[in-house]
C-alpha cells in the first residue's frame, strides 16, 4: 500500500514530489549558506533548505563580531594566540584539530566575504576594524556596529543566491532517508501548503544551530528546535558535549515578554561594566585562577587597558561567558541584585552618548523601544540567557562528515570547536571556517558515490509521523508540552545542576516523551504553528534528552556545565567526551568516550604563558 | 493586567474575514507578544512569521491600525486602552495564510541586481582591502537593511499600480546604490537601473523612508542619487555630446 490518510484523504506516496540534487544543505544561516555555497562554487547541483524566509536565521541576531587574528587593530595577533584562548576558553576539552583549522582560516575566511561585498568597520589606515571580546587576547573581532551578523548572512545570501544555489524557503526538514548505511536524501514539508516533498541527494549537510528553546529563558527564536541533532540521531550519528550549553550572561530581564533577549557582549569590549544593587563592580571577586594573571585586579589597571594602554591587563567584565553568568546569578542569589532579577549593565557612565550611539546603534534601539530605557543616561538590568550549544553532531575536523557516510554537520549544529565554553565572536568564525570545510567534504565524498536509492518505506513512516498529528481525534496541546518542557528544562537542567535535580530532569523528559505519542494540532495543514510545533518536540525532546543525559554523567564542573555536586575541574574528566546514540531497541545510549590525543605542537601552544607565545611570535616574525 | 480586544485577519488566497479575540495584555508586552497569546490560548493555527523578536531580522511585518509596521517591536502601550487593535497582512503581496504573505518576488529582484565586482588594485601587500571609513559610512548605511519590506508594501508603484514586473522597489534601489557607492566596486549598473530596474518610476513620495524602521533615508540617500545617476548619463545634453564625441564604446 502506498498510500496515506492525510486530512481525511488518501494520498498516493508516488504523486509526492521528488527533487534531485548532489547535495542538500538544511538550515540557510551562515554555516548553511557558506556550506552551500562552497559546494555550489565547486560545481555541485545545490538545494538548501530553510524553515524561515532567506536571511532570516539566527545568524543575523550575531551582534558583535566575527574573531579572526587579521592583526589590524593589534599586530601581535597570531592564529597561535587565537588557537590558544580558543582552548583556555573551552577549558581544554576543544576538538583539537578543529580549534587549529579554525584558527588558522578564519582570516581568509573574513577577507573573502569583503570580496563578495561586505562591508566592516574600519580602522585609521583603512582596514578591517577589530575589537575587544570576552577572552579574546587582542582585538580580534571584525565588526559592523552591532550587526555584524546582519552584514555576514546578507553577504553570504547576495552571493548564494547568484551563484545558483537553489533555494527552498519555509520549508521544514523532517528526517533524513538511508540506502543501506548511506545517505539518500531528506522528506521536507511546505510550511504554507503542508505538502511534503522528497529530495534525493548524495549528501546531507546539517546547519540547523541549536536547540536553545527547549529553556525558558532564551535568546533563540522558535528555529531553535535542535532538528538537526534529531535528524542526525535518528539517522544513527552521534551526538556529542551536550552537557555544555552557553548561558550567556547579558540578556535582557525586563520586560517580562522580551526576558532572554541578547545585549550584546560588545557592550562590556566597548567599556560597560558590572555592577550589583550595592553599586560594586562584583567581577573584581569572580576572577578564575587560571585567568588571575592577565586580567587586570583594580579598577585602576582596567582604566588604563581601555585606554589602549598595552601594557595592562583586561577588565573582569571581559572573562569568559560562563563565569560572568556563574558570577550574576551569584549575586542575584544573595540579595544583591536589580529590581528584576539581574545584574546591572552600565555603558552610559563610561562612553558618550553620541559614542554608544555609533557603537552599539541596535542595542540603543532595542532598549529604547523595548524596555523604555536610554542605554546613554541608565544602566541596563541583565541576566543570564540560554544562548549556545557547545556540543551537537559528532564529526571528522576535516571534513565534517558524521559517522554516516554522506551525513554532515557545521556550525553550532556540530560539536568540538568549542569545547566546554565558546568565547565571544568564535561562532562566526566557526560558521565559515567549518561550512566550507563541510561543503569540501560533501565534494570529496559525493566524487565516490553511486546516487542511491529511495526507500519507499522510509517515507512512509516520516509522513505518517507528521500526519498522525493532524489526524488523531483528541490528544494533547502541543504549545502545553512546550511549555511543560522550557519549565523543566530551566529548572532543572539550567546554569547550576545537581544530580538530583538532573535525574528529575530526565525522568520529566521521558513523561513528556509519553505526552508527545498522542500530541495533537489543530486546523488544516496550511501555515498551522500548531502542527509545526508538534512536529519540533520530537526533535527538542531528544535534544533535551541528550543535555540532561551528558550533564548526569559528568561528574565535575567544566566551563558552561556547572556541577554543584562536583565543583571544580577534574583532570580525570578532560579525558572524556559524553557521546550520545540510538540503540537498537529506541533508548538512548549515553557513554563516556576517550579522547584523542592532542599533537604535540598543539599541545605546547596552548600551554605556553602568553609571555612565552607572545615572545616566540615577535621570533618567527624576526625571522619571516 | 487588562483585558483588550483585538480584529485579526484569518483566511488565506480566496480570501477571509476579521476574526475577534479578547485577551489579557501585560506591562511591557509588544503586539507580536499578543499574537502569540492568543495563538497559544485560543487559535493554535493562527499563522504569524517571526524570528527574532527584536527588530533584527525584519520577519514580521504586518498593519497594524492600518499602519505598516514590525509586530516585534510595536508596544502595545503606543495604543489607547479602549482602543480596538487590528492587525492585517502586509496588502501589497499575496496572502498566504492569516497574518502571512508571499513575499518571494522581492526574493526574484535581488537575483536580477549585478554584484560587486571588487578591484583587486585596492589591495594592500598583504592582500587587504583599503577602504575608509567616510568613504563606506553611506553604503553601511544602506546594509543595516533588514529586509522586512515594509518599504516595498508602501511604495506606490507596488501597492497602488502593481508595476511589479517594471520596478524593483525602495528596497532594492537602496541594495543598488550601496552596490554603486560601494568604493571597491567596478561594475557599471546605470543602463539596468533606467531600463530593467524602472528608477523612472518611483515619483518621490518618501512613504517608503517614513516606515523604516531601520530609519534609512532610502529616499533622500538612495533613490535621488540614483535617479540623479541615471539623469548624467541619458538626459544631460552636455554629457551626452561629450560622450558622443571621445567615447568609442558609449551609445
Amino acid at each position: 500500500m502506498d498510500r496515506f490518510k492525510y486530512l481525511g484523504q488518501l494520498v498516493n506516496i508516488n504523486e509526492i514530489k521528488t527533487v534531485e540534487h548532489d547535495v542538500i544543505v538544511l538550515g540557510a544561516g551562515g554555516a548553511g549558506l557558506r556550506a552551500a555555497i562552497e559546494c555550489s562554487m565547486q560545481g555541485l547541483s545545490t538545494g538548501l533548505v530553510c524553515k524561515s524566509l532567506l536571511g532570516k536565521a539566527h545568524t543575523v541576531m550575531a551582534e558583535g563580531g566575527v574573531a579572526a587574528s587579521l592583526g589590524n587593530s593589534d599586530d601581535r595577533d597570531h592564529w597561535k594566540v587565537h588557537f590558544r584562548d580558543t582552548m583556555r576558553g573551552g577549558k581544554f576539552l576543544n576538538n583539537w584539530r578543529m580549534a587549529e583549522l579554525h584558527a588558522k582560516q578564519a582570516p581568509d575566511r573574513v577577507r573573502e566575504l569583503e570580496e563578495w561585498g561586505a562591508v566592516f568597520d574600519r580602522t585609521k589606515t583603512g582596514l578591517i576594524n577589530q575589537r575587544n571580546f570576552g577572552g579574546h587576547r587582542y582585538p580580534r573581532l571584525a565588526h559592523v556596529g552591532d550587526r555584524t551578523g546582519l552584514e555576514i548572512i546578507r553577504t553570504l545570501q547576495d552571493r548564494g543566491v547568484h551563484q545558483g544555489i537553489e533555494v527552498y524557503m519555509e520549508c521544514t526538514g523532517l528526517d533524513l532517508l538511508k540506502d543501506g548505511d548511506k545517505i539518500a536524501g531528506m522528506v521536507a514539508m511546505w510550511r504554507e501548503t503542508g505538502e511534503f516533498i522528497i529530495f534525493r541527494c548524495k549528501a546531507v549537510i546539517l546547519a540547523t544551530g541549536g536547540g536553545g528553546k527547549a529553556w525558558k529563558i532564551t535568546s533563540n527564536s522558535w528555529e531553535y528546535t535542535g532538528d538537526g541533532y534529531g535528524m542526525a540521531y535518528e539517522a544513527g550519528a552521534e551526538l556529542m558535549d551536550m552537557e555544555f550549553t552557553q548561558f550567556h550572561p547579558t540578556g535582557m530581564v525586563w520586560p517580562p515578554s522580551v526576558r532572554g533577549t541578547l545585549v550584546t557582549e560588545g557592550v562590556r569590549g566597548e567599556g560597560g561594566i558590572l555592577v550589583n544593587s550595592e553599586n560594586e563592580r562584583f567581577m573584581y571577586d569572580n576572577i578564575p585562577e587560571r585567568f588571575a594573571p592577565e586580567t587586570a585586579d583594580t579598577e585602576a589597571e582596567a582604566e588604563r587597558w581601555l585606554d589602549g594602554d598595552k601594557g595592562a591587563r583586561r577588565p573582569p567584565e571581559l572573562l569568559t561567558r560562563d563565569v560572568v553568568a556563574r558570577a550574576i546569578r551569584r549575586e542575584v542569589k544573595a540579595g544583591r541584585g536589580s529590581p528584576h532579577g539581574g545584574a546591572f549593565l552600565d555603558i552610559a557612565s563610561r562612553r558618550s552618548a553620541e559614542d554608544i550611539k555609533k557603537k552599539l546603534p541596535s542595542m540603543y534601539h532595542q532598549f529604547k523601544v523595548l524596555a523604555e530605557l536610554d542605554i546613554t543616561k541608565e544602566a541596563m538590568e541583565v541576566g543570564p540567557t540560554l544562548h549556545y550549544f557547545m556540543g551537537g553532531v559528532r564529526v571528522d575536523a576535516d571534513s565534517q562528515m558524521t559517522r554516516v557516510p554522506g551525513l554532515f554537520a557545521c556550525g553550532e549544529c556540530a560539536a568540538g570547536v568549542h569545547g566546554a565554553n565558546r568565547l565571544g565572536g568564535n561562532s562566526l568564525s566557526d560558521l565559515l571556517v567549518c561550512g566550507k570545510l563541510a561543503g569540501s567534504g560533501a565534494v570529496d565524498y559525493i566524487k565516490s558515490t553511486a546516487t542511491p536509492n529511495l526507500n519507499n518505506e522510509q517515507v512512509k513512516y516520516i509522513i505518517r509521523s507528521a500526519t498522525n498529528i493532524l489526524n488523531r481525534e483528541s490528544g494533547e496541546n502541543p504549545y502545553l508540552i512546550h511549555e511543560k518542557l522550557q519549565d523543566l528544562m530551566q529548572s532543572n537542567v539550567g546554569i547550576v545542576r545537581t544530580d538530583e535535580l538532573l535525574s528529575e530532569g530526565i525522568d520529566g523528559v521521558m513523561d513528556l516523551w509519553k505526552s508527545f505519542q498522542s500530541v495533537k494540532a489543530d486546523g488544516a495543514s496550511q501555515f498551522n504553528p500548531g502542527w509545526h510545533q508538534a512536529i519540533a518536540l520530537r526533535n527538542l525532546l531528544i535534544t533535551s534528552e541528550a543535555v540532561a543525559r551528558a550533564a548526569r554523567i559528568r561528574e565535575e564542573s567544566r566551563g558552561a556545565h556547572t556541577r554543584v555536586d562536583f565543583e571544580g575541574e577534574r583532570d580525570e574528566w578532560l579525558q572524556y567526551n559524553v557521546v550520545l546514540s540510538k540503540n537498537a531497541d529506541g533508548t538512548m545510549n549515553a557513554e563516556r568516550v576517550h579522547r584523542e590525543a592532542p599533537g604535540k605542537e598543539l599541545e605546547r601552544i596552548a600551554n605556553l604563558s602568553i609571555e612565552e607565545l607572545e615572545a616566540e611570535v615577535r621570533q618567527e616574525r624576526g625571522v619571516e | 493586567m487588562a483585558l483588550r480586544d483585538f480584529k485579526i485577519f484569518r483566511g488565506d488566497k480566496n480570501g477571509g474575514t476579521m476574526a475577534d479575540y479578547s485577551t489579557e495584555v501585560d506591562k511591557g508586552m509588544v503586539v507580536l507578544d499578543v499574537i502569540h497569546r492568543i495563538q497559544a490560548e485560543k487559535a493554535g493555527d493562527l499563522a504569524v512569521r517571526w524570528n527574532c523578536k527584536a527588530g533584527k531580522c525584519g520577519s514580521c511585518s504586518v498593519e497594524i491600525n492600518g499602519k505598516p509596521k514590525l509586530a516585534c517591536m510595536t508596544r502595545m502601550n503606543e495604543y489607547g486602552e479602549d482602543e480596538t487593535i487590528s492587525i492585517r497582512p502586509i496588502k501589497t503581496f499575496p496572502i498566504m495564510k492569516d497574518l502571512v504573505a508571499d513575499v518571494s518576488w522581492n526574493y526574484e529582484q535581488n537575483k536580477k541586481i549585478i554584484p560587486l565586482q571588487p578591484d583587486p588594485t585596492k589591495k594592500d601587500k598583504k592582500g587587504n582591502y583599503i577602504m575608509m571609513q567616510e568613504d563606506v559610512d553611506r553604503v553601511q548605511e544602506f546594509r543595516k537593511c533588514i529586509e522586512c519590506y515594509l518599504c516595498q508594501n508602501v511604495c506606490h508603484v507596488l501597492r497602488d499600480h502593481d508595476k511589479k514586473d517594471q520596478f524593483i522597489g525602495p528596497r532594492f534601489m537602496i541594495r543598488l546604490a550601496s552596490l554603486e557607492m560601494h568604493p571597491l566596486d567596478t561594475a557599471d549598473r546605470i543602463p539596468a537601473t533606467k531600463n530593467d530596474y524602472g528608477s523612472g518610476l518611483c515619483n518621490i513620495t518618501r512613504c517608503c523612508t517614513d516606515v523604516c524602521p531601520e530609519h534609512i533615508q532610502i529616499t533622500d540617500n538612495a533613490i535621488i542619487p540614483m535617479k540623479e545617476r541615471v539623469v548624467d548619463r541619458y538626459y544631460d545634453p552636455i554629457a551626452r555630446l561629450f560622450k558622443k564625441l571621445f567615447s568609442k564604446n558609449n551609445q
